[in-house]
């Protein structure tokens, strides 16, 4: 019941038109998401000619509040999204353009530590590392001779 | 004194994962304000860190600065307390009290010798002042600080008491407060001014340390370039309006209500450097421009006396029209004007020390 009526109020409340301030005719253009597609679109011809792979921290670029919402917007969804647990969550997704991935680093409480975009085939977070590959193996080994021991192979 | 762990060896023995480990290094390379490309060069040198001990004096002060530190959230306080630098002496933070405390700080310091790194907040009495005015066990702030830098590496003054004096040094400066850097000559200083500064970028010039091992490139200021290289004005996202002329001529006008540029409501932004406008504040939700205020010019000098917050640094003298911006490159000539202009007028002000009068704060522009 609860929930019914909790979803009805949701859909009134995101069917009522909010215009927020400042978005009016008197903007002056798209503030900085239109330069950073331009950016992305040169790193992606990069790529594709050169193979050398771009990495935009967006953190750093100062965004008019609505600003990086747009840029993400822009941006979509493609066919990848992964989610690593190191030091707290990591999510990469591809764009809705092959090669643009997004990376949200987050620390254990959520809050988000960086945001980057990464103009490559798979961003490198999402490679097995050496050192971890190694750890990996000797724990395998170990599981394999517990298991042997307790069924006597 | 056995080695302290480097940073790469405590992190795995914590089972941190090579991944994790890239994941903290992107974090550390984006709060030293360096580009992505570094980070491998980071990640390299962050695993043969080892934490330095950070010896941390408040003198003058109002615990804004600690406040500020201990909101920093990238890496979070406890990484950076426990894993990056080995805090041996804080007043506040530290659990010890009495003379174990200060045992703490001569124990550091003997250990330590020549290695340490000081951070002070907090202007101090200056030697021509009562030593009485602020002392700690006792001992006066600028025989602590004195004794304390003797064999420090590097001295780090958080906050624009420490950097410039601040609250303490302002009109008629009744304990006689001056800087830190009036004190210490013979040492690598670096000043991080805000009234708190960015917690981002405490942590930030304390991890510099810790990856490269020398202080950063430093301003006319010595302030950390990578940080306070660039105007609040010039990387202000509300600097189009700007340029456009756009601007709020009231706290509750069209203009403010359309988040425009708040230069005439007294907008300090062109005449200060500071990473706001990036780094924002709270874990990156907002900073003061954003919230709809105008910037009071915190990491500047003397900012306590340099007139009313709410007087507009100087009147353009060409008029900014909406014709006109459409130069574009116009805008930024009367922005430098404008800067320069106030750096002038900053400059009358703390030499004449006019004070603040309560009319001009209320006093509409």
């Amino acid at each position: 019941m609860t929930s019914v009526l909790t979803e009805t109020l949701m859909n009134r409340l995101s069917s009522t038109p909010v215009t927020a301030e400042g978005a009016g005719d008197d903007r002056p253009g798209p503030g900085n998401a239109l330069p950073l597609l331009n950016e992305i679109q040169h790193a992606l011809t990069r790529f594709v000619e050169t193979g050398e792979r771009t990495v935009i921290d967006l953190t750093s670029i100062p965004f008019a509040p609505a600003d990086q919402q747009r840029l993400l917007e822009a941006l979509g969804r493609g066919e990848v999204e992964a989610t690593i647990n190191a030091l707290g969550p990591t999510r990469v997704w591809e764009t809705a353009f092959p090669g643009v991935w997004l990376v949200d680093h987050r620390n254990t409480e959520s809050a988000r530590l960086i945001l980057q975009v990464e103009v490559t085939d798979v961003p490198d977070i999402l490679k097995a590392q050496p050192e971890d590959v190694a750890d990996g193996m000797a724990a395998l080994q170990e599981r394999i001779a517990v298991l042997a021991q307790e069924t006597g192979a | 004194m056995a080695q302290p762990k480097t940073l790469g060896d405590s992190l795995r023995e914590r089972g941190v994962s090579r991944r994790g480990f890239l994941k903290f290094c992107a974090a550390t390379t984006s709060m030293m304000a360096l580009p992505p490309t570094m980070v491998p060069t980071v990640a390299a040198a962050l695993a043969k860190a080892r934490r330095p001990s950070v010896i941390w004096l408040s003198f003058q002060e109002c615990t804004g600065c600690t406040e500020s530190l201990t909101r920093s959230f990238s890496p979070t306080v406890e990484d950076l307390i426990f894993d990056v630098i080995s805090l041996d002496y804080h007043h506040t933070l530290q659990a010890a009290s009495g003379e174990a405390a200060e045992k703490a700080r001569s124990e550091a310091i003997r250990t330590n010798y020549g290695n340490y790194l000081v951070v002070v907040d907090g202007s101090l009495p200056g030697p021509d002042a009562n030593p009485g005015f602020s002392t700690s066990a006792g001992v006066p702030n600028l025989q602590i600080l004195n004794e304390t830098v003797a064999g420090a590496k590097a001295v780090v003054c958080v906050g624009t008491c420490a950097a410039f004096g601040g609250l303490p040094a302002a009109a008629p400066n009744p304990t006689g407060a001056i800087p830190v850097h009036e004190v210490v000559k013979d040492k690598p200083l670096i000043n991080i001014s805000g009234c708190p500064p960015v917690p981002m970028v405490i942590t930030g010039v304390l991890a510099q340390f810790l990856t490269f091992g020398k202080p950063p490139d430093l301003d006319q200021y010595n302030r950390p370039l990578a940080f306070f290289g660039q105007s609040i004005h010039d990387r202000c996202y509300r600097r189009p309006f700007y340029d456009k002329g756009l601007f709020a001529e009231s706290f509750d006008d069209e203009g403010a209500r359309k988040g425009w540029c708040l230069y005439r409501l007294g907008c300090k932004g062109p005449m200060t450097y500071n990473a706001c406008a990036t780094m924002k504040w709270n874990g990156g939700t907002s900073w003061p421009v954003e919230a709809g205020h105008g910037c009071l010019g915190c990491a500047e000098p003397s900012f306590w006396d340099a007139g009313s917050f709410y007087k507009a640094l100087s009147v353009p003298t060409v008029p900014v029209g909406r014709t006109l911006a459409a130069a574009g490159a116009a805008g930024a000539a009367i922005g430098a004007a404008a800067a320069a202009l106030a750096r002038h007028r900053q400059r009358l002000a703390s030499t004449e020390r006019e004070p603040v009068r309560v009319e001009e704060l209320e006093q509409k522009q």
